[in-house]
């Protein structure tokens, strides 16, 4: 089984790397939504850092929910979603495995430009490792999470924005619970960990069940 | 059964509403005579939540059981449960402006009920954007059935988002501490609500099943059709 995920990888990478411009379309997005909000909200520091957990986790959450369409799309169009679907490997490592190259892709990225947002924003170098931790174990939960979900809304018309539409409210415990982490760590007493053990259960929980919803998702739309 | 319990629920409206009017005392505290909302606001959100998991026992039985009927029925509990939750919020605005001067304020229970109303909002826009009926009937089950198993840790994480105190305006209070005329007066309207759900899903459900079956002979054939 792991010759299925690693060759799955290993082809999704391979994809990837001639269309390089999908990577960074993702990473420049969330740039620009983290350096919108100071313009738009006025650049006072004291403001900048209160707001600074809940902006990046939210741009994160749209840059990673935009990045998702892109999770199927090519493979339903040329066909290969349906031999993957009849292949005899489980359907759930092939979709583990999409998935973690989808990440590599996407959330990784967000993860290493964290510490640009905590310039930007003046965030203690507490908050700024809070920050990217935080993000190194969400930003899994949401591709996992979206996979679900672009998966049900495969090949609509309505697209990304009913993918919005149904995945943001599944978001929100993510969300709550990252930039929680970041929020404590800037805190003086607050402990950080707790919010670091619940991220971390959350990326166990969506690895075990997740890939199954998604393949069941996937055979229901491709019938 | 639709004509009698459409009876029955306008009794029991006409009854509910009359009772939780007049026969129950006019200032209770500083709400004043405000806090009668109440009477239709339990009912809508215990109605609101009730709808959503009956939704998914429909949902389920559906993708075990491979029964057309059962997503039919889900599908037409969703809008009546979409109308509930919403009436909810609305009528928890009010209480809550009258009662601790704002009409919104982040509440735990207050945020995981808006949250409710986004998956039913969800369902129902995942199944109208797809055409194909199966396909849409199964895809929406299955948004059900995770956005259930997501219901608990979404409650938990708006509930207690500072892990170390948890705070709510919600406060805790059984139904025994209900003073005898109040608590009749909302059971009263909590089961009018119930038969108004029936008879609108009931007939909703109708519409459904003569909708999707329209080509078949047992439509064409009906004594209402054939006037």
């Amino acid at each position: 089984m792991l010759k299925v995920f690693i060759t799955i990888v290993k082809r999704d990478l391979l994809l990837a790397l001639r269309r390089r411009s999908d990577v960074l379309t993702t990473l420049f997005f969330f740039i620009i939504v983290i350096s919108l909000f100071p313009l738009g909200i006025g650049a006072e520091k004291n403001t900048l850092r209160h707001i600074a957990p809940g902006v990046a986790w939210i741009a994160a959450l749209l840059a990673s929910m935009l990045a998702l369409e892109r999770l199927f799309e090519n493979d339903h169009a040329d066909g290969t979603l349906e031999q993957m679907l009849i292949a005899p490997q489980p359907l759930s490592i092939i979709v583990m495995g999409k998935i973690f190259t989808h990440w590599l892709l996407t959330g990784l990225p967000i993860v290493l430009i964290a510490p640009l947002v905590g310039l930007q924003y003046y965030l203690p170098s507490d908050a700024v490792i809070a920050m990217t931790l935080s993000l190194l174990l969400g930003t899994p939960v949401l591709s996992l999470i979206g996979a679900i979900g672009a998966a049900l809304t495969l090949g609509l018309r309505g697209g990304g924005i009913l993918l919005s539409l149904l995945i943001l409210p599944l978001y929100i415990p993510v969300l709550v619970y990252g930039s929680g982490a970041v929020t404590a760590s800037m805190m003086v007493d607050a402990p950080v960990q707790p919010y670091f053990m619940l991220l971390g259960a959350f990326v166990v929980l969506a690895l075990v069940f997740a890939p199954w919803a998604t393949a069941a998702a996937l055979r229901i739309s491709s019938e | 059964m639709i004509p009698w319990f459409s009876i029955v629920a306008l009794a029991l409206f006409a009854i509910g509403l009359y009772w939780s009017f007049f026969r129950t005392p006019e200032i209770l505290s500083e709400q004043k005579q405000y806090y009668k909302v109440i009477f239709i606001h339990v009912p809508a959100v215990w109605m609101g939540m009730w709808l959503y998991f009956i939704m998914v026992v429909w949902a389920a039985i559906g993708l075990i059981f491979n029964t057309r009927l059962s997503f039919m029925m889900a599908s037409a509990i969703a809008p009546t449960g979409a109308l509930f939750t919403f009436l909810g919020l609305l009528t928890g605005a009010i209480w809550g402006k009258t009662s601790w001067g704002t009409w919104w304020d982040w509440d735990p229970r207050m945020t995981s009920f808006l949250i409710l109303l986004f998956l039913y909002i969800g369902y129902m826009a995942l199944q109208s954007a797809i055409d194909d009926t199966r396909r849409s009937d199964r895809a929406s089950a299955l948004l059900l059935i995770v956005g259930l198993a997501l219901i608990p840790v979404i409650y938990w994480s708006v509930n207690c988002p500072d892990p170390m105190q948890c705070t709510a305006l919600h406060q805790r209070s059984g139904l025994g501490k209900i003073e005898g005329n109040i608590l009749f007066a909302m059971l009263t309207m909590t089961l009018a609500c119930w038969l108004y759900a029936f008879v609108v899903i009931f007939m909703r459900l109708r519409n459904i099943i003569l909708e999707r079956e329209r080509n078949t002979e047992w439509v064409y054939k009906l004594p209402e059709l054939n006037q």
